[in-house]
């Protein structure tokens, strides 16, 4: 029972988040939109988890978000998955330079996830329908949601931060946890 | 600090395990038009609730916001709409003139007022689309209420869109001014076809949406024309307002023309729309 329970508190508090942070993302900051974007709520906590626990348990945050998008999407399923789950996965190699209160790296590597899934949806979902005007979306979508995501993620990433020396510390006191 | 089990296995064979059953199911969802059935219904059930509630919230801050006007602000709209309200009492007077007449024709021609004569429900709009490319929302009815996939959605006066998805409680709708979405539209006056699309670009740019491929050899169309939707399309209810023609220009092979129209509805600020339950019949 001891073994198994700060994992479960782990898994229950880290889906609660992404839970929250969905929530969040499509109803209440719909309504705050700058610049007419509104901000990725979902790839700071997939971006910060990856950094902070690795890749397997930002695979794992990566797959959730993804679900939860695909399922909400009315699309393909699997498209978001798939791009939530790299996002997790490259974010967790970047695990062995990460120091707690530096937020420079975390903060560069959100935007750089950020920008680069714009990307990808672009090159995905609106080239093939010979959208060509790249230039319109990068400065009118892309850039105003990494800019409007940072500026939360300053705020986000520390509630994550305190989460994650939480669960540190549950998992030196048992000697269990995961990675 | 791993895991006995876990420590063994290193995370690229995890991501190429997890890779491979996101392809699967992609190319299933493509294939086969499989949509993680029962996924969405555990979304269904986890998400749907919180949505309604905090949609409400979301609105309450957005009226707050509205309240900050200044009074110079307050009397400079106050006059603004007094004369819309002079000018629109007269359009009605000229549109009662019209509507007396019109009704006598119908009942000339015995048409049927199809318009009026769908059946209809009321939904909420819960939640807006993840991201900032697609114009999906969520609304609080689904499979329970009689929404199936496929049909049309309106608010007020004019088509919002289409019902892409549907869960038990939940469905989702993709809107016209989605850059995916495609309407077989029609000019009302003169009848003529064309293409109405969604486009991100000019929808944010400049609050329209584009048609094209419409066929006008007597250049009859001009801007300030309704466009509805048309009655080739197949999914769509024919008759149903999309919006006003506000730029058209010939193209380049001198043979249709296209242009750009201001959709009737405001996407921005929609709370509650109607589900049309009645299906288009294309005989299928």
């Amino acid at each position: 029972m001891m073994e198994i329970k700060p994992v479960l508190k782990q898994i229950i508090v880290t889906f609660l988040m992404i839970f929250i942070s969905y929530i969040l993302q499509t109803t209440v900051f719909t309504k705050l939109e700058l610049a007419g974007v509104v901000p990725n709520f979902l790839i700071i906590i997939t971006t910060s988890f990856g950094l902070m626990r690795g890749s397997k348990y930002g695979m794992g945050v990566g797959f959730i978000c993804g679900l939860v998008l695909d399922c909400f999407s009315g699309s393909y399923f699997g498209i978001y998955l798939l791009i939530y789950l790299y996002m997790g996965f490259l974010s967790g190699l970047f695990k062995r330079m990460f120091y707690g209160d530096d937020i420079k790296l975390p903060l560069a590597l959100i935007a750089a996830n950020d920008i680069i899934y714009g990307i990808l949806i672009y090159l995905i979902m609106f080239l093939p329908r010979k959208r060509f005007a790249f230039g319109y979306y990068f400065f009118n979508t892309i850039i105003p949601e990494a800019v409007y995501t940072i500026l939360l993620s300053i705020v986000v990433y520390y509630i994550v931060l305190r989460v994650n020396q939480w669960f540190d510390k549950d998992n030196k006191r048992s000697g269990k946890g995961l990675v | 600090m791993n895991r006995k089990g876990r420590s063994s296995l290193p995370s690229k064979y995890v991501l190429m395990g997890l890779t491979l059953v996101c392809v699967m199911l992609l190319f299933a969802s493509y294939a086969t038009g499989y949509s993680g059935e029962p996924l969405r219904s555990v979304c269904n059930y986890i998400f749907v609730p919180m949505q309604k509630g905090l949609e409400y919230v979301g609105d309450v801050i957005s009226i707050n916001s509205n309240d900050t006007k200044t009074k110079e602000q307050l009397i400079a709209e106050n006059e603004k709409l007094q004369a819309q309200v002079d000018n629109l009492s007269n359009q009605i007077t000229t549109i009662r003139l019209e509507q007396s007449e019109l009704e006598t024709l119908q009942e000339l021609y015995k048409l049927d007022k199809q318009y009026s004569t769908y059946k209809k429900t009321a939904a909420r709009v819960i939640g807006r689309g993840g991201n900032n490319w697609f114009d999906t929302f969520t609304i609080n009815k689904g499979s329970a209420d009689g929404i199936k996939p496929d049909m049309n959605v309106i608010a007020g006066s004019g088509l919002v869109g289409i019902v892409a998805d549907v869960g038990k409680h939940h469905a989702v709708v993709r809107s016209i001014i989605d850059d995916t979405n495609n309407v077989s539209g029609m000019i009302l006056s003169t009848d003529d076809n064309c293409i109405v699309s969604g486009s991100l670009k000019y929808m944010n740019s400049s609050n329209v949406i584009l048609f094209s491929g419409l066929e006008d050899k007597d250049d009859k169309v001009s801007i300030g024309d309704s466009v509805v939707t048309s009655n080739i399309s197949d999914k769509y209810l024919p008759g149903l307002l999309i919006g006003y023609v506000s730029e058209i220009s010939t193209d380049t092979n001198k043979l249709t023309k296209s242009g750009k129209v201001t959709p009737v509805v405001d996407f921005k600020h929609m709370q509650d729309v109607l589900v049309i339950l009645d299906l288009k019949e294309t005989g299928k």
